[in-house]
């Protein structure tokens, strides 16, 4: 091969082209290379000092959830057609994926209920970041407000990158469990570009969201001199599309849980503008929180200002059908510093997973699932709540988590119960950081706990909680 | 050949979506009993808050979703059946021992917010990750947190921006070379500030007179490929960052060519602050057909203060935890820790291969290239695709299309779509701008020479068939395809975006 090329060595090919100066004259300081089994049983025992849902009896959620994960999807997802193509820059030979991809957008405005979808972005939190710069191009104001109400990484990844595009963030607090309404409407003023919260909000409560968009869409926001706010010129492809309703209101965001929606009234009928959502609970794996999917759902008037690929359909010169990247004048690869975002990889594979989970539970599996995580939920509530030193922290609906306070340090009730083999949930504070949140612990459901798996976790949790009053007292 | 040909089977099946499949009542799934007392529906969910309709999902039986996807996924080309030399892509081999690894139930079924006294094998394993990107990097301080390339893009620009702020300064520009990959300018723009254009010199380096006349007081950070990706090293890398460290501004790698330097050369050897990393690249996290991805970065001391929130550190104990406070932190990116899943798979690869085999692999990387570069030149293709920039290449070349377009009447694109009847995955295509009708290679080191030579020769095939038989048949290629030629005007003028139900 050398001499095909017309080199004596390997060293002059790197010779000719790097400058000594900056060359590595000593072998990186990594350990050797090992054999497949050695490597394999690293690993193993790297893993085997994790304990995962397998190794207890889990209600960890708030955000992501042990679902049962059918075994066709790892089937599919392992498949090498699946696994190993790049994005779809060639449309005849990717018709399985790009289809995928359709199928996908299909699936997550079926649960949406908004027309329009792309194929995928990172993951939750960064979805609705993406979703404020839809919103900063789309009405070119620097105001985000946010409910407390979403998730605490969700907050924190907003104000990392609205500080990037140059937006401030608006906390507005909840009452009794839920976003305090008047605050909302309050704070949603001619400055507010989007308007975003959670539904189920990060405290399991199920929000009143149509009465939140209403009352963004009829804020001081929609007084007519807030037009003149929004930046001639902004970088978008096509962007002349103002909103439908009220041409100064901001835009409403809303991050769904999408197991939920067989159930919960869907975005699109709640008034909302775009969905965003962490994709996770739809037949993806937990990875210690990554990778999975976001999704990202909108109405029609805000197709063209969408970040990501999206999948159209279209005929090929023999008329088949057939699919392809479109809309591509929004990217980065064609647009540059205009694009609508610079998302290139989003998450082809999880999104996959998560189509083939929606197709497997169905349409009416999806409500069977909701009404059963609804009814396990209630139980659970009712069964910790009866427990002496356990009390809700809010009394709102909750579909399959619910936040309880304990009379105790958290971290002390949970290391008692991890001895009994049970791990009870979430610290709320140490999540939020907010003195009102001491003492919560966020419970979560899946199919998976069963009513003895309840009962089990009341004992463990009831027993640990009067264990640590003791501990205290004395 | 014509639109005459009998249809193959594959094309005889027209694409029909999940949705159009299946009959009502149909189904999969089996929801576990209500095993708790029923309790008033209304009362637990009030009937304004309720889906009125259930959403239209497929009905299908299990023995349908599976005949369905295994079916579509054969109308897909993937890197296990054939070669797939995508410039700037790195479609190395990926290792089936990853795959089992990342699926045992420590690493998959580990929920992110379990108390990491109990997740200690997960976070020794994201340390070591960071440790070993670090070295490699040769720049210490790891992040790994951003979810692909254009996420630890954006964390690098907010990051020099804090680094600026921190100084009581306000640089607004970033200079781009007009090489760049699209997600470098439009990263700027989300991180709030100006992309500047830098022109190319002739030898395919940056411009270092476009970059000392514009390198001013008002530039926060130079971002660039190093090779870059005309596949050439920039010769005059220590003199780039010198003007640029002169300036006060900051140097960002991106990182998507790294798979030509591992154990060679260091971006923070090169002077470099800030380096992303494309784990579904260089280390070989298979990309999904478009992801998942992962973009951890490596920063110098400077930069350090303001990595992303959390770290995992280990601290003297020996205990790995998560280190939240961190004061002049940008924040966090997004939910949790990152693609963990990705980590897993990157650093199985670091360990299979070792600082030999990661060196071996950048060599193999070049050698392939270079070798596949030369025996298209023996083909006589370079004649009418000749290299673009240089002599040699570094992991991928460019070559222009302009004389066979001219010559032949072939432009890039029918070579790419010649090259599908052929059983290949076609380069890039038309990028980098600034070379016409460009057409991007990478082999990457886990091909074999005699793929390399098998592609040499399609190529040199298709050009003998423009010139003898005319290029009318590579203009209306593919044949053989599931689809052939897509009209994506009309797909993006009447946008179909779902399936109508």
């Amino acid at each position: 091969m050398l001499a095909a090329i017309g080199v004596s060595s390997i060293e002059e090919l790197f010779a000719r082209q790097i400058p000594e100066a900056v060359r590595l004259r000593r072998a990186l300081a990594l350990p050797e290379g090992m054999p497949e089994q050695d490597v394999y049983a690293h690993l193993r025992e790297l893993a085997q000092r994790n304990v995962s849902c397998e190794a207890e009896l889990s209600f960890l959620g708030a955000g992501m959830y042990d679902h049962y994960v059918p075994a066709l999807i790892d089937m599919l997802m392992e498949r090498s057609e699946f696994l190993t193509p790049y994005t779809p820059y060639q449309p005849e030979i990717s018709q399985g994926g790009l289809q995928v991809m359709f199928e996908y957008q299909t699936a997550i405005s079926e649960l949406t209920a908004l027309p329009v979808a792309n194929a995928s972005v990172y993951e939750g939190p960064s979805a609705a970041a993406a979703a404020a710069y839809l919103a900063k191009l789309h009405n070119g104001r620097s105001r985000l407000v946010v409910s407390a109400g979403m998730h605490p990484h969700t907050i924190e990844t907003l104000r990392t990158h609205a500080h990037g595009y140059g937006m401030e963030v608006v906390e507005v607090p909840l009452v009794a469990g839920r976003t305090d309404l008047e605050a909302w409407t309050e704070a949603i003023d001619e400055d507010t570009s989007a308007a975003l919260f959670a539904q189920p909000n990060f405290y399991g409560a199920v929000e009143d969201a149509p009465a939140l968009a209403a009352a963004a869409k009829a804020s001081k926001a929609g007084a007519p001199r807030a037009r003149a706010h929004a930046r001639a010129g902004s970088p978008s492809s096509n962007g002349s599309a103002a909103p439908s309703t009220n041409p100064g209101a901001p835009v409403v965001v809303c991050q769904v849980d999408p197991l939920t929606l067989g159930i919960l009234r869907p975005p699109g009928e709640c008034g909302v503008d775009v969905a965003v959502g962490e994709g996770q609970p739809l037949g993806n794996r937990l990875d210690f929180g990554g990778p999975s999917f976001g999704m990202f759902a909108a109405r029609e008037e805000y197709l063209r200002r969408m970040p990501g690929r999206i999948a159209g359909e279209t005929v090929d010169v023999d008329g088949r059908r057939g699919f392809v990247l479109t809309l591509q004048t929004r990217e980065q690869h064609i647009r540059r510093e205009k694009a609508t975002s610079n998302i290139c990889t989003a998450q082809a594979l999880n999104a996959l997973g998560g189509v083939v989970y929606l197709a497997w539970l169905g349409r009416r599996g999806i409500v069977e699932l909701g009404e059963l995580l609804l009814a396990r939920t209630h139980y659970a509530r009712e069964s910790l709540t009866a427990i002496d030193g356990i009390e809700a922290l809010h009394s709102q609906p909750a579909i399959r988590e619910f936040a309880v306070r304990l009379d105790g340090d958290v971290a002390a009730v949970k290391a008692r119960c991890a001895r009994a083999g049970v791990n009870p949930g979430v610290d709320i504070q140490a999540l939020t950081g907010r003195e009102e949140d001491r003492g919560g612990l966020l419970v979560a459901l899946t199919e998976q706990r069963t009513r003895r798996d309840i009962d089990r976790l009341a004992e463990a949790l009831g027993a640990a909680v009067a264990a640590e009053r003791e501990a205290v007292a004395v | 050949m014509s639109g005459a040909q009998p249809e193959t089977p594959l094309q005889r099946q027209r694409a029909r979506t999940i949705f159009q499949k299946g009959a009502p009542g149909r189904r999969a799934f089996t929801c576990p009993a209500l095993d708790v007392p029923a309790a008033d529906p209304e009362e637990l969910l009030p009937a304004q808050l309720r889906r009125r309709e259930p959403p239209r999902l497929p009905e299908v039986s299990e023995p349908e979703i599976v005949r369905h996807y295994v079916s579509i996924s054969k109308r897909n080309f993937d890197l296990d059946s054939g070669f797939y030399p995508l410039g700037s892509c790195t479609m190395k081999h990926n290792p089936r021992l990853h795959e089992r690894a990342a699926a045992l139930p420590g690493h998959a079924r580990l929920h992110p917010l379990q108390d990491p006294a109990r997740a200690q094998g997960a976070l020794e394993l994201m340390w070591r990750l960071q440790e070993a990107l670090g070295e490699i990097a040769g720049l210490p301080h790891v992040s790994l947190q951003p979810s692909a390339g254009s996420h630890g893009e954006l964390a690098g620009v907010l990051l020099t921006r804090a680094y600026h702020e921190s100084r009581g300064e306000s640089r607004t520009k970033v200079l781009t070379p007009d090489t760049a990959h699209g997600t470098n300018p439009a990263t700027v723009t989300m991180a709030g500030l100006q992309v500047v254009k830098l022109a190319t010199d002739e030898h395919g380096g940056i411009d270092l007179d476009d970059l000392r006349a514009k390198a001013d007081g008002e530039v926060a950070c130079l971002m660039l490929t190093n090779p870059n990706t005309l596949g050439v090293f920039d010769p005059n890398i220590e003199e780039i960052a010198a003007v640029v460290h002169g300036a006060g501004a900051t140097l960002y790698y991106d990182g998507a060519n790294l798979n030509a330097v591992m154990g060679f050369s260091r971006p923070g050897d090169m002077g470099f602050d800030i380096v992303h990393f494309n784990l579904h690249k260089s280390f070989t996290q298979p990309h999904g057909g478009g992801g998942p991805g992962s973009g951890p970065i490596a920063v110098s001391e400077r930069i350090a203060p303001f990595l992303p929130v959390p770290l995992v550190v280990r601290r003297e104990d020996g205990v790995f935890a998560l280190e939240h406070d961190r004061p002049a932190s940008i924040g966090r990116l997004r939910g949790f820790h990152g693609n963990y899943g990705c980590f897993v798979r990157a650093y199985a690869y670091i360990c299979s291969l070792g600082a030999d085999g990661l060196k071996d692999a950048s060599e193999n990387a070049v050698l392939n290239a270079n070798y596949l570069l030369a025996r298209l030149r023996e083909a006589g293709v370079a004649e009418h695709l000749p290299l673009a920039y240089g002599e040699l290449c570094m992991h991928e070349f460019v070559l222009s299309g302009g004389p066979m377009k001219r010559e032949l009447k072939l432009k890039t694109l029918d070579l790419a779509k010649r090259l599908l009847d052929l059983g290949f995955h076609p380069p890039t295509v038309y990028f980098p701008l600034l070379v016409e009708e460009a057409l991007m290679v990478e082999p990457t080191e886990t091909e074999t020479r005699e793929t390399l030579d098998d592609f040499a020769r399609a190529i040199a095939e298709i050009l003998r068939e423009a010139a003898q038989e005319g290029p009318e048949i590579a203009q209306n290629a593919p044949y053989s395809t599931p689809v052939r030629r897509l009209d994506e005007v009309a797909a993006a003028k009447r946008p179909v975006i779902r399936q109508a139900l």
